[in-house]
């Protein structure tokens, strides 16, 4: 990696934030990094001793010169709104500025992963499967957003913080979750987003090191991401919790993310941390202590009262008490998870448990109908394949 | 910033509102009136007709074509404005989130 790209990887985000609060422009404020950036390609080696400084002097130059060339009348958009600046605000106030709930929810992700996390515009494109023009778009669209609605450049205070920060976790954790959830095609798991997430909650775990949420938040990412290995079989298949590989889990990954939890209030992502935990910490399979995860579905689908929350509760209970369990709980979860095709797999499963092989089959049958990822689809077929003659 | 605080929403069940309901609501609003005045925020507002006594004027090249109803025939409609004074849009929301009804929130550009 050459100087260059490292002090990008590095200070991208935190000089962005300081030019922004300056300029109290983030476009003006990113064209001028973008610049300081070009011109140390250029100018690099000899790497000067403080290359963040040299980079800020350089960008604040360029901005000063690009506004000069600029007409006043020919600003277009009004200045940011920024507060008394306060040390070292200046990136936490990036990120919860780029995160604000009056952005669209696909707004808020693509401008963190361009302004947070460095990306170019090709890149959160590719990730996100969508044509380079609209993501470009959507960021030009958002910015001009937060100037003409008079979004605000401050982190938020008192009551409000705590929702404001929940916008933010949900944004990261959608990041997250992208790569996981590649609703259609034949990549099941992507984990550039994953890993995009996980680098932008380990920079707000370090800006908000008191919160637990957020320290949650990124050891859920890691426990999950530390699996990654063992999702899918040679073949691109997918392979169950119970029947992974534990010898290719990223033991140290893992290690690292339960040294982040720590007791708090139970929150969304502490709950779910703390049933990925138990999951991480199971040596083998048989190992997992399914009636403690049984407990920690119950408190979440409370604090969510979520229907897929229920169906991993259904089939924690199946695994604690037996399948009988686990079928009741998934009783009337049609009405709220109509074309979710893991409810009807879940059913079969518990069903081939039961013995009652043809309606397990039925089911199969039904899940197939609604999945839409070739490996999951090949996954679904092979357990009905068993279930015949 | 000065914002303009939109009051949308379906409009019936304001027109089907007796008396009492009307005293109570009124009076809520008086209090939401009052509280922007006493931060300095109230730069004026008000009620309006309901949207089916709306006149819309369109231009085409020279031609004005005058027309009865509101511009969109939609069941949502704007009922009502208020002109506030708020730092950043985040004021703005606190304003809006107390008023009593929907809003939509549009800064004023200059």
């Amino acid at each position: 990696m050459s100087a260059v790209e490292q002090a990008y990887r590095e200070h991208w985000a935190r000089l962005l934030a300081i030019l922004t609060a300056e300029l109290r422009d983030l476009d003006l404020a990113e064209e001028s990094l973008q610049d300081a950036f070009t011109a140390a390609v250029s100018a690099w080696p000899p790497v000067p001793d403080n290359p963040p400084a040299w980079l800020l002097t350089s960008a604040r130059r360029r901005a000063v010169s690009r506004l000069r060339h600029m007409a006043v009348a020919a600003r277009k958009l009004p200045l940011l709104v920024v507060d008394e600046p306060q040390a070292g605000d200046d990136l936490l106030s990036l990120i919860f500025t780029c995160c604000h709930p009056a952005l669209s929810m696909e707004a808020r992700v693509a401008l963190t992963l361009r302004c947070v996390g460095g990306l170019g515009t090709r890149q959160i494109a590719r990730l996100f499967l969508v044509g380079e023009a609209t993501m470009a778009a959507r960021i030009t669209r958002a910015k001009k957003k937060i100037s003409q609605a008079g979004i605000p450049y401050r982190v938020p205070s008192g009551p409000e913080l705590g929702a404001r920060r929940d916008g933010v976790l949900a944004v990261l954790y959608l990041i997250f979750t992208e790569g996981y959830a590649a609703a259609e095609g034949e990549d099941l798991i992507r984990t550039e987003p994953a890993a995009q997430a996980i680098a932008l909650a380990r920079m707000l775990a370090a800006l908000m090191p008191h919160d637990s949420e957020v320290s949650a938040l990124l050891a859920l990412m890691m426990l999950h991401h530390a699996r990654r290995d063992a999702r899918l079989d040679e073949r691109g298949r997918i392979v169950t919790l119970t029947e992974q590989d534990r010898g290719r889990w990223h033991r140290e990954e893992i290690a690292e993310a339960l040294g982040l939890l720590r007791p708090g209030p139970p929150g969304l992502y502490q709950v779910q941390a703390a049933i990925a935990a138990e999951h991480a910490s199971a040596i083998e399979p048989q190992d997992t202590d399914w009636t403690a995860i049984a407990q920690l579905y119950e408190l979440l689908e409370a604090l969510t009262g979520s229907a897929v929350v229920r169906l991993n509760r259904a089939v924690a209970v199946a695994e604690a008490q037996g399948p009988g369990d686990g079928l009741e709980l998934l009783a009337g979860l049609e009405e709220r998870l109509p074309r979710h095709h893991l409810l009807p797999a879940t059913r079969a499963e518990l069903l081939r448990r039961l013995g009652r092989l043809e309606e397990a089959v039925e089911e199969y049958g039904k899940a197939l109908a609604l999945v839409g990822t070739a490996p999951e689809r090949e996954f679904l077929q092979s357990r009905r394949a068993t279930l015949r003659p | 910033m000065k914002y303009v605080l939109l009051v949308v929403g379906d409009e019936r069940p304001w027109s089907q509102a007796g008396p009492e309901e009307r005293a109570a609501v009124y009076a809520r609003w008086g209090a939401y009136t009052a509280m922007l005045t006493e931060r300095g925020a109230n730069l004026g507002g008000n009620e309006l007709a309901h949207s089916s006594t709306a006149t819309t004027v369109r231009k085409n090249g020279d031609q004005v074509l005058i027309t009865d109803g509101p511009y969109a025939e939609t069941v949502e409609q704007i009922s009502g404005y208020q002109i506030v004074e708020a730092r950043d849009l985040d004021e703005a929301i606190e304003l809006a989130s107390a008023m009593p009804s929907d809003v939509e929130i549009r800064r004023c550009t200059s």
